[in-house]
């Protein structure tokens, strides 16, 4: 489902160029669960916006979901982030200022959806959150505030997952909860690349890629681990 | 993105901080509200002069002494110049030469101090022939006019304005009463009605008595100030003014036109200067207040380019989730519009509160026109457009990645 070819990545800085991603070649299939992992600077969330149609290749294909996706204009590439991924930021990146249920209608509102709102209903129930429907992000704790985003990522059912450190703000317990419900939607069928430094969550994921300085270090698939909740 | 929703936003964004909506369009309030203000007033002030100006009657010229134009040398005040006799007034209504002339009168007038037993007040004493009453398009209020024969005989008989009678009477009856112009005792024959002329522009404040008892016991000499002529119809207006013209010319004796020793005036030229006199001062006025209107603008620029950085993070999250640049433009455009509208609509509130309270201040009636609202209207979503234009397209390109990122 997604084909990266070769992919390089190069930023102007002052002192000359800096090169990201020195040639990526990456397939993931659909219904994977990947954990990217890698230290800071090697290229990992350079990728993770590659993949998320956040930014565009220097060089190399990009085919998501059988679209070329490396030389599209910025408002095809929204249009590509709008119907085909749904992010989940380690920030959770809500709007503080709406209504928890509007703003997991928000993709759909710029897709013109008119049954927006009762999508959104439908799946903050799914995530257990069909209570706090009215309630604002600040009047929510930091783990429902990560499943509001979650529910935000699947409202356009999209193809794939995209999770950067979506624990990195929780505490462990919280942590846990969350991968748990990420491993539940893996098994519910869907296509899920999460960005980690932490080998705790990266053991919920099938298939751990690692980066260093910008290229592919390792690829491992591993039996997921299942946390058991007392 | 549809409209609504958009608008939606842009109205829960401006009351998340209403503290700065606030003072963000108090700018636009104070601008439009001076704008509206001023043209409003300034039109009730032309509607005034004009309406003053129209009931002094129909197809009137006046003639007055002293030339129209001419260069250099010390020129009196206008009507001081001694040219003009009675004696001009009746050629011009009885020659054979002048036939677009329906009537004519001569008047000389001063002001003085008016009693009546304790009361006083100091009003234009007017001398004219009896013909002044339908010349000016006057009524009597009470009594009667002073005849033909009153001017001849130098009678003491005098015509109260409707606002020296309350000065002197109050609602009493004045006709038949004695008041005292210069200490002469003068006999009160009838009262004018209103003309409900207002402020510099009252007609109101006015005595008429006969000319010669003017001229002779008042005033001590044998001018006349001016002489009033009422054209048989407005098209007869142009014809009336070359043929008294002509007339005056020969008997003053004076060939070359240019060299007049008197000028005529029609309502129409006088309607026109008083006219253009208000619009240059109301155009000035409202000019000063349309700078103060761009300073609001740029005032909304300026809380549009501070949202915007502080809400990059938001355009990023937008971004990520769908936005295209579109989505981002028209929801900062529609926020500096709601702002520039709001305070556009609460701006034409203030104005017309201004004017209201100013025109009675000024005593300039109040009107409403939708000429002042609906410039204020388009200029404010105008100024809401072009100042929040720059920022919104600002926030539109952003990179999401950039944004997404912003601390």
């Amino acid at each position: 489902m997604i084909e990266l070819t070769n992919i390089t990545k190069s930023y102007e800085m002052g002192s000359g160029t800096f090169q990201a991603l020195k040639g990526i070649t990456l397939t993931i299939e659909e219904g994977d669960f990947v954990a990217i992992m890698g230290p800071s600077g090697s290229g990992k969330s350079t990728l993770m916006h590659i993949i998320g149609a956040l930014d565009i290749p220097t060089s190399g294909t990009y085919i998501l979901d059988g679209e070329a996706v490396e030389d599209l204009s910025e408002d095809e590439l929204a249009d590509i982030r709008n119907r085909k991924i749904g992010f989940v930021f380690q920030a959770f990146n809500l709007l503080p200022r709406m209504s928890i249920l509007k703003n997991v209608a928000l993709p759909l509102a710029y897709a013109n959806d008119p049954d927006r709102l009762e999508k959104a209903t439908a799946v903050l129930q799914r995530v257990g959150l069909g209570d706090k429907l009215q309630n604002k992000s600040n009047e929510i704790s930091g783990g429902q505030v990560q499943r509001v985003a979650v529910a935000r990522a699947l409202i356009t059912n999209p193809r794939l997952l995209l999770a950067d450190e979506p624990t990195g703000n929780l505490d462990s317990k919280t942590g846990d909860e969350i991968m748990h419900f990420f491993s539940e939607l893996h098994n519910q069928g869907h296509t899920i690349v999460m960005v980690t430094h932490e080998p705790e969550i990266a053991a919920h994921a099938k298939r751990v890629l690692t980066l260093r300085d910008g290229l592919i270090h390792s690829d491992v698939r591993q039996k997921p681990h299942h946390v058991t909740y007392s | 993105m549809d409209n609504k929703e958009t608008l939606m936003t842009a109205f829960e964004a401006l009351l998340g901080n209403k503290l700065r909506t606030s003072l963000a369009i108090l700018g636009i309030v104070i601008g439009i509200g001076a704008v509206v203000a001023l043209i409003t007033l300034g039109q009730g002030a032309t509607a005034s002069v004009q309406n003053s100006i129209s009931n002094l009657g129909a197809n009137l010229l006046t003639v007055s002494p002293g030339a129209a134009s001419q260069g250099g040398g010390i020129r009196g005040a206008n009507g001081s110049g001694t040219t003009l006799t009675l004696e001009d007034a009746q050629a011009i209504q009885t020659s054979a030469t002048i036939t677009a002339v329906k009537a004519v009168s001569a008047e000389a007038s001063r002001n003085y101090q008016i009693t009546y037993k304790k009361e006083n007040t100091n009003a234009r004493v007017t001398g004219s022939l009896s013909s002044y009453i339908t010349i000016y398009n006057d009524t009597l209020a009470s009594g009667t006019f002073f005849t033909d024969k009153d001017v001849t005989s130098i009678a003491k008989k005098a015509v109260l304005g409707a606002t020296v009678a309350t000065d002197l009477f109050g609602t009493a009856n004045a006709v038949g009463q004695i008041i005292q112009i210069n200490h002469i005792p003068f006999k009160v024959v009838g009262v004018l009605a209103s003309k409900g002329g207002t402020g510099f522009f009252s007609e109101d404040d006015i005595i008429l008595a006969p000319l010669a008892t003017v001229q002779k016991l008042l005033v001590g000499s044998s001018n006349v100030q001016s002489i009033s002529v009422e054209a048989t119809s407005a098209d007869m207006m142009t014809t009336a003014t070359s043929q008294i013209t002509n007339l005056l010319l020969s008997r003053h004796h004076i060939a070359d036109p240019a060299k007049a020793d008197f000028s005529i005036r029609s309502q129409a030229d006088i309607l026109g200067a008083a006219t253009s006199a208000t619009g240059a001062l109301t155009g000035l006025l409202s000019g000063i207040a349309a700078i103060s209107l761009l300073v609001g603008g740029i005032g909304i620029m300026n809380i549009m380019l501070v949202t915007i950085t502080e809400r990059t993070r938001e355009i990023g999250i937008r971004k990520a989730i769908g936005a295209k640049k579109k989505d981002i433009l028209t929801q900062f455009l529609f926020e500096s519009i709601v702002l520039t509208l709001t305070g556009g609509v609460l701006g034409i509130l203030l104005g017309f509160a201004l004017s209201y309270f100013g025109g009675k201040l000024l005593t300039i009636p109040f009107t409403v026109t939708f000429f002042a609202p609906f410039i204020a209207f388009s200029v404010s979503s105008g100024i809401g457009i072009i100042f929040g234009y720059y920022p919104a397209r600002k926030a539109a390109t952003m990179q999401p990645i950039q944004a997404l990122r912003y601390e």
